[in-house]
């Protein structure tokens, strides 16, 4: 049995990955990602009292460049790669969001 | 039933770096769709991103304008939405450890200062931008990656006037260190708004509306008080305000409905795994520290302190660095302060108008103002013949040479204008009875008419002198 996720969830962070479930899948990968998250309970073991949280895993710190403008032209291919483009533009199926005003 | 109003304000300025914050493509406006894009930008598989040094030094220099505490252990992370002016489905932005918090701003309405606290501010990638027509969307990246920072006031705001005062001491505080253009009508600076309502006495916020469409100043002020009087209304009525976003209306004045909120966004921010943490040293603040420009309040207090500027003219001599910047220098090469101070705001202002360009833009310069200033300070030229010396020096001319070549000298020597005076009494014997029988008109037509003999470059002062000491003798 789910315990860890449930159905309403997986519907909803399926919806913010943008993919329809069939309700037979909804059951399969609420089990299916419970057994990650169970997976991942592992880590529990681990005591991390007093540690700061990590927010990378590499040694690499400060690692930037200076500020200079480089065009790279890519333009043209990148556009050509694009399935629909028009005038310089990239043509996309109309938006119709609910949540955007423009 | 009394009202108090609580406001927070977003603000996102566009900064005006020579590069992206994650790519080396140019932050350019106005240049044909996508010319200024890259595969980083495309958010292309397999790219990965490096941090515009110049971005993280504008966001120290705005986090040391707004009197913030740099964060100096932080990072990036993932805001994660799907849009298609957002390539990767992500933003890099910060939610974590902002790059900066706790700062204030000090502002002034209608006399009374009040500090309003910061909470955050940080540094994050503008999207693209979308074109929508009936049956296609058009997307241009251009503005993919150009850099922003996000400043978050704290819930300190009381009512819309403060409001209006806490973006213009804002604008001006980041217009200069010089990071932004920080122009709401060309887009490098936007406001989104927040504003509840709580009877006096209720400790708990009221529930808050999001305002939206506020492309002024005005228009922000506008659309709060809008907002702030049909939440009082609704409560007022026994009535609950919704969480929603609400869209100003330019004509009509009002707010209105666009949706309902429910719940808040699920943008599961994570760390951004492309980018190494900074870690921002005590000495890159310090050299940084050392580089920023004197302030606007600070600006205002000498102005007003030393130099004998009324409050008003401060205030106005301190909307921009460049226009601050100018009359300090002006000021520096001997020009009277008040005067410079009235022609900037005057004449120049008007001429920044009608041409429709920023200070930078022209060819005038301090040292050509300080000229024709000094030049009628001495008396050289009338204040008159300065309207010729102005438009010259809106050329790039220097005021003596012109002056000299048009043969603008303004005519102050008694002994060449006592006979002229002479001539014109002896013209206008009539004029002199009239005078003499207590008819003081008389002496402007006389001065009428020595001026008219001198093609107007006799000095007013020393004609009057000249003429009432001949009329009394």
């Amino acid at each position: 049995m789910a315990s860890r996720i449930d159905q309403d969830q997986v519907k909803h962070v399926a919806g913010l990955a943008k993919l329809e479930l069939k309700d037979n899948q909804v059951d399969y990968f609420t089990k299916q990602l419970d057994d990650i998250i169970g997976l991942f309970e592992t880590l529990d073991e681990v005591k991390t009292d007093n540690i700061e949280p990590t927010s990378s895993v590499s040694d690499q710190l400060n690692v930037m460049r200076e500020d200079v403008a480089d065009n790279w032209g890519q333009r043209g291919a990148l556009l050509a790669n694009a399935p629909e483009s028009e005038n310089g533009y990239i043509k996309v199926p109309a938006i119709i969001d609910e949540s955007e005003d423009e | 039933m009394n009202f108090e109003t609580t406001i927070g304000l977003e603000v996102h300025v566009e900064l005006k770096t020579n590069s992206k914050i994650f790519s080396p493509s140019p932050v350019e406006f106005g240049d044909d769709p996508n010319a200024n894009t890259n595969v980083i930008d495309w958010g292309y598989p397999g790219v990965l991103p490096t941090t515009n040094k110049g971005v993280v030094e504008s966001g120290i220099k705005a986090a040391l304008a707004l009197h913030a505490k740099v964060e100096q252990q932080t990072h990036f992370d993932r805001k994660n939405y799907f849009y298609p002016d957002n390539p990767k489905a992500y933003q890099i932005s910060q939610s974590d450890k902002p790059l900066a918090h706790d700062g204030w701003i000090e502002v002034d309405v209608d006399g009374t200062k009040k500090k309003i606290g910061i909470a955050e501010m940080h540094i994050e990638e503008d999207a693209g931008k979308n074109t929508h027509e009936r049956d296609y969307s058009y997307v241009d990246l251009n503005r993919q990656g150009t850099p922003l920072i996000e400043i978050v006031s704290k819930p300190e705001i009381a009512s819309p006037d403060e409001a209006y005062a806490y973006l213009e001491a804002l604008r001006q505080r980041i217009q200069f260190t010089g990071i932004s253009d920080v122009k709401m009508e060309e887009g490098s600076m936007r406001v989104d708004v927040n504003i509840s309502v709580r009877p006096v006495g209720q400790t708990e916020f009221g529930t808050k509306t999001e305002l939206k469409n506020l492309n002024s100043f005005n228009y922000v002020r506008k659309g709060l008080a809008f907002e702030e009087q049909r939440q009082q209304r609704v409560l007022m009525s026994g009535g609950e305000i919704q969480q929603e976003t609400r869209r100003y209306d330019e004509a009509s004045g009002q707010t209105i409905l666009m949706r309902v909120k429910e719940g808040s966004d699920d943008y599961r921010y994570f760390p951004e795994p492309d980018l190494p943490a900074l870690q921002i040293s005590d000495d890159w603040i310090n050299d940084i520290n050392a580089s920023m420009p004197e302030m606007p309040g600070k600006r205002r207090d000498r102005y007003v302190n030393e130099l004998g500027i009324t409050d008003y003219d401060a205030m106005v001599l301190t909307q921009t660095k460049e226009m601050s910047d100018f009359f300090d220098e002006t000021v520096a090469l001997g020009a009277d302060p008040k005067m410079a101070a009235n022609y900037l705001q005057g004449d120049v202002n008007a001429f920044l108008n009608d041409k429709q360009v920023d200070l930078q833009d022209t060819d005038l310069t301090p040292a050509n103002l300080a000229g024709m200033i000094n030049l009628i300070n001495d008396g050289t030229i009338s204040t008159k013949m300065a309207k010729k010396v102005f438009k010259a020096i809106t050329e790039g001319q220097e005021p003596k040479a012109f002056v000299e070549e048009k043969g603008l000298v303004q005519l102050s020597d008694p002994a060449q204008l006592q006979p002229i005076i002479d001539g014109v009494l002896a013209d206008n014997q009539q004029s002199v009875e009239d005078f003499n029988n207590g008819k003081d008109r008389a002496v402007g037509f006389l001065v009428g008419q020595i001026m008219k003999q001198t093609h107007g470059k006799a000095n007013p002062k020393v004609v009057n002198q000249l003429l009432m000491a001949s009329l009394k003798k």
